[in-house]
């Protein structure tokens, strides 16, 4: 069945940015999970020093993503997540 | 329906240990799993895999599949023998630490659907899966922006039976101008829907550029090899240069050389600030296919003395 209606999305460019609280949301996660995945240098916030003060651009929302995943598939924490996220760039940037 | 062999997919022996069962998925999950792999089929794979370890790993689940017989062949026509609903009871869902739409047509109809994931223990209120897709679109469209239709298919609850069928979907998606190569859009809520009133899962649609016959393209530079003359290098010439906005006229230095580089500021995609495009030229001899033609590059060849291969000691 064809929707008519035109969706638009929001493209994780330079341009993305978003709040602890809508990634919350998003993922379903707590914010005390993503605090440990920054603690845990997964990921990075820009914005401030507090957590209500933080946002994440598209490459830190991806990795954390990913990150979820990996851990929820494959049993890896979170330090090993970051270590296969880091793996996964430099791989990307040779394969470029 | 198909017949599944679990022992195949995951490469263990019938009278393999839950220890060996779970040394092997373990392998394969991290060697397909789809964050992970390139392999072009991982997503599939990944869940043949984890059906697979679903059926397996459960002590109640392997004797009942096992009582199914070793005669059986992966992808064989398969009917559940008689009186397999009373004999083992699975039927009627929540048996199953599945996602929606993660498992086959086979499982479904042995150990029967509508599971929950372990991930999310408040109950079974679950947000659907993501979903991934990769989208192909023209440079130009790039350039310009546009509209794309995207069918997909989406695991969805049959309201007549209650049961997960895979429906085709189609959407119309807005992509707008100067997006790049490798740039996702996130589509909130077109997911895999939820269960027990979670919200739907969203749609990541990863954006790549058909091969174009001109342009290469990196980041939002163009890059574009243009056929001269011997004459137009040599001598310096406007001559005319395709864009994506259009014929422009470029002014070649005299001069030139192949591979020279020549940067046309703004005419890449779309952006703040816009990419350039560079022509890089590449000299082309007229074909020396008639007398008239040979005896003038002959005489060329006397008039203007020139070794391209000085620099080489030869």
């Amino acid at each position: 069945m064809l929707q008519e209606k035109v969706l638009t999305g929001v493209v994780l460019d330079e341009r993305f940015r978003i709040t602890l609280v809508e990634v919350c949301r998003i993922f379903e996660v707590s914010a005390e999970r993503v605090i440990e995945l920054v603690e845990e240098g997964v990921i990075e916030p820009a914005g401030g020093p507090e957590p209500p003060q933080w946002w994440f651009d598209a490459p830190a929302f991806e990795r954390l993503g990913t990150a979820l995943r990996l851990e929820r598939d494959l049993g890896i924490n979170p330090a090993g997540a970051a270590l296969v996220l880091d793996l996964l760039e430099e791989l990307g940037r040779l394969r470029r | 329906m198909e017949y599944k062999d679990y022992y195949k997919i995951l490469g263990v022996s019938r009278d393999a240990t839950p220890e060996e069962i779970k040394r092997a998925y373990r392998k394969l999950a991290r060697k397909y799993h789809p964050d992970v792999s390139k392999e072009p089929d991982a997503e599939e794979k990944f869940k043949a895999i984890n059906e697979a370890y679903e059926v397996l790993k459960d002590p109640e689940k392997r004797k009942a599949y096992d009582q199914l017989g070793a005669h059986w062949r992966e992808g064989q026509g398969f009917q559940p023998p008689p009186g397999w609903e009373e004999r083992f009871g699975f039927r009627g869902g929540g048996f199953t630490e599945g996602g929606f739409g993660d498992f086959s047509e086979f499982f479904e109809t042995l150990f029967g659907g509508g599971g929950f994931r372990p991930r999310n223990r408040t109950g079974f209120r679950t947000r659907g899966e993501d979903l991934h897709a990769k989208v192909h679109i023209d440079l130009e469209d790039a350039y310009r922006g546009t509209t794309q239709t995207i069918t997909l298919t989406v695991p969805e609850v049959d309201p007549a039976t209650g049961r997960l069928v895979d429906r085709r979907k189609r959407l119309q998606v807005k992509i707008p101008k100067g997006i790049r190569e490798g740039q996702k859009i996130r589509l909130a809520g077109q997911g895999a829907p939820g269960m027990g009133g979670g919200p739907p899962g969203d749609l990541y649609l990863e954006i790549h550029f058909k091969p174009h016959r001109w342009f290469r393209v990196e980041g939002r530079d163009l890059y574009l090899d243009l056929p001269v003359t011997p004459w137009e290098a040599a001598l310096g010439e406007k001559v005319p240069v395709p864009t994506l906005d259009g014929r422009v006229e470029l002014k070649i230095p005299p001069g030139s050389q192949t591979d020279r580089k020549l940067r046309l500021k703004g005419k890449g995609l779309p952006g703040t600030p816009p990419g350039d495009q560079y022509v890089i030229l590449k000299i082309h001899t007229p074909p020396a296919d008639s007398e008239d033609k040979r005896r003038f590059y002959r005489e060329m060849a006397e008039r203007m003395p020139f070794n391209p291969r000085q620099g080489m000691g030869v």
